[in-house]
């Protein structure tokens, strides 16, 4: 995953925040003007590109295998959904900015802790047995949720406040890119990628595998319990199923068809994939057979990604 | 004592289809070094392949009976050979020299593709459909326990197919050639061995088995939808990497363990809502302390 020693990506990171953070402000101001319909699905895409872009540091850069990404979404919806719902009665409604942020950010929190769990595992585990577990992972979050009665258990938890706005959605979009970007092409962060590249190699260079590989899923699970904190406060109703296994194939599918390791191209691809069933919407029967069928031809004719144009010798990680 | 044999019968029935499945599973992860998920899928073809076939051989042999139910299960076991061995051929084999996590996400693709297919209502539809009683059911009643034939049937199956699976991997020259596929594919090749031909053995003679373990789990559930492989195959596939997966032993350990322990969790009032949890909480725990599975061997890596 050599991709991001293109040196102009190294000053782009910024940029991407910038203009992340100024198309947000500036959409938001028109977003009362916009079709609910339209609306919704612009924080859909949001959403989507932050854990799209969260994952692809673990599978991506870090060269793991994570198949357990929606349990770290579950994790942090739920938790943010019940501060807010806790909370949000309690204090007057101006302060309703800062009960979200403290949502959130205690829903990433916890979702990172999560990542820490699964994180000190994959220490001992590579390939396959880690997806296993982080497959294992995800369905036991679901499990426990499933079970919870405090958080709805399996009729799911309605009533969330709708405080998710395109500001909010597009704005922390922006800064997980900037975040993921910056630390990847960090000095520090050039280990993520060395890692992935050869681990024997990475450690022989005085770099601490382990510990690249457990800050990726602590990082990697923070912004997936934010992307679903959002979502939570977007959808006003959270239920256990919309947290499955599909939900974790759903944001691999985009991590690989953006090109792993390529941020760019994992935003763009995180936008069609959000887009794509929306498109389909008139042939909604085959809309799951399309698919899978593009999942089947993607991996067939272009494994590395739709955009990635170069190929590199001796092919991708295993 | 009474309530411990009789969930251990329950038990060991469950872990004989769960370790047919994962026979299946780690045999083509023991050739191709790939988790292969479409099997689940398979093993739900298996059993609508009998649910179509059997009205057909009940007007020829009555049913439920012996012989009856042995045809349906023969042609049924014919059919999911052949798209067994057919997915390999389309979607496996132009992957063959690609990275393996380019074949597993092909794998989920086609796992997908097939659940979606068949859940179309020109297709099977997504509800769910009674079994046809293949063979007739009589409960044993020995002493406050009570046997069903059911299990006693699913129990034996699965007895000889393992002394089968056995006699073909062990004392046959299509297994040797197997073994030394899944040993060193390159050296096989070198020996003259047809390694394309083998593993569409390998994928033959697993989806064989998922069929008649699709029969069986079918036999004991309520109906059969398109979704019916989900768990079971899931369940399946834990057993498998708990084994040590690509070790055949390790996957029959595996499959009957997970069938006592989800049994037992199951009959405990308070745990029985978190089976679906428990299954890979032990998997995880296990992971922990033994990363190659119970009967895997830990590779070192040389540089």
């Amino acid at each position: 995953m050599s991709s991001s020693l293109n040196p102009s990506s190294i000053t782009g990171a910024k940029r991407w925040l910038i203009a992340g953070v100024l198309l947000a402000v500036v959409v938001s101001m028109f977003s009362t003007q916009f079709n609910r319909y339209y609306l919704g699905i612009l924080v859909d895409i949001g959403i989507n590109i932050i854990l799209a872009v969260s994952l692809n540091l673990i599978n991506g850069h870090t060269g793991q295998f994570s198949l357990g990404h929606a349990g770290f979404m579950a994790v942090g919806g739920y938790t943010a959904a019940k501060i807010s719902l806790v909370i949000s009665p309690m204090l007057p409604p101006a302060l309703q900015p800062v009960i979200f942020l403290f949502a959130l950010v205690a829903g990433g929190a916890l979702a990172a802790l999560a990542g820490l769990g699964v994180g000190v595992p994959s220490l001992r585990l590579r390939g396959d047995y880690l997806a296993i577990v982080t497959l294992g992972f995800g369905e036991i979050i679901r499990v426990v949720v499933q079970n919870m009665e405090s958080v709805g258990a399996a009729s799911g938890l309605k009533g969330i406040p709708k405080y998710t706005t395109l500001g909010w959605t597009f704005g922390l979009a922006a800064l997980t890119i900037y975040f993921v970007s910056a630390l990847v092409n960090s000095t520090y962060g050039r280990g993520f990628i060395a890692v992935s590249d050869d681990e024997v190699a990475a450690s022989s260079m005085g770099i601490n595998p382990v510990r690249y590989k457990v800050t990726a899923f602590v990082t990697g699970a923070f912004f997936a319990g934010i992307a679903g904190g959002l979502y939570a406060h977007h959808k006003q109703f959270l239920s256990p199923t919309g947290f499955d296994f599909l939900k974790s194939i759903d944001i691999v599918v985009m991590v690989i068809l953006g090109g792993m390791g390529r941020t760019a191209g994992v935003v763009v691809a995180a936008i069609i994939l959000t887009l794509l069933p929306e498109v389909l919407r008139q042939f909604s029967e085959y809309r799951m057979i399309i698919y899978s069928l593009l999942i089947i031809v993607l991996m067939m004719a272009r494994p590395q990604g739709l955009f990635t144009w170069t190929r590199k010798k001796g092919g991708a990680p295993a | 004592m009474d309530w411990l044999l009789q969930q251990l019968i329950n038990g060991l029935a469950l872990g004989s289809i769960y370790a047919l499945i994962a026979l299946g599973y780690t045999m083509v992860y023991g050739v191709l070094r790939f988790i292969n998920f479409a099997h689940a899928d398979v093993l739900m073809l298996g059993a609508y392949a009998a649910y179509f076939l059997a009205p057909a051989v009940c007007t020829v042999f009555p049913l439920p009976s012996l012989t009856g139910a042995l045809i349906v299960t023969l042609l049924s076991v014919m059919i999911c050979t052949g798209i067994g061995i057919l997915i390999e051929f389309l979607a496996y084999r132009p992957l063959r020299q690609r990275p393996r996590l380019t074949v597993l996400i092909t794998a989920i693709g086609v796992s997908l593709f097939i659940e979606f297919t068949c859940q179309h209502k020109a297709v099977f539809g997504a509800d769910t459909k009674p079994f046809p009683q293949l063979l007739p059911v009589h409960d044993f009643n020995l002493g406050g326990l009570v046997i069903g034939s059911n299990d006693l049937v699913v129990v034996v199956t699965t007895l000889v197919m393992l002394a089968a699976l056995w006699f073909i991997v062990q004392r046959t020259k299509m297994g040797t050639a197997m073994r030394a596929v899944s040993f060193n594919q390159q050296a096989a090749a070198l020996m003259g061995i047809n390694i394309n031909r083998i593993i569409s053995f390998t994928f033959g003679l697993g989806s064989a088995l998922a069929a008649i373990a699709g029969i069986l789990y079918a036999l004991k559930a309520p109906g059969i939808d398109p979704l019916m492989g989900v768990q079971p195959g899931l369940r399946a596939f834990i057993a498998a990497v708990l084994g040590g997966i690509g070790n055949l032993p390790g996957a029959a350990l595996g499959g009957l363990l997970l069938g006592l322990l989800e049994t037992f969790a199951g009959g405990i009032s308070g745990l029985s809502n978190y089976r679906d949890g428990i299954a890979f909480a032990i998997l995880i725990l296990i992971l922990l302390f033994k990363p190659a599975g119970l009967l895997g061997k830990a590779t070192v890596e040389k540089v």
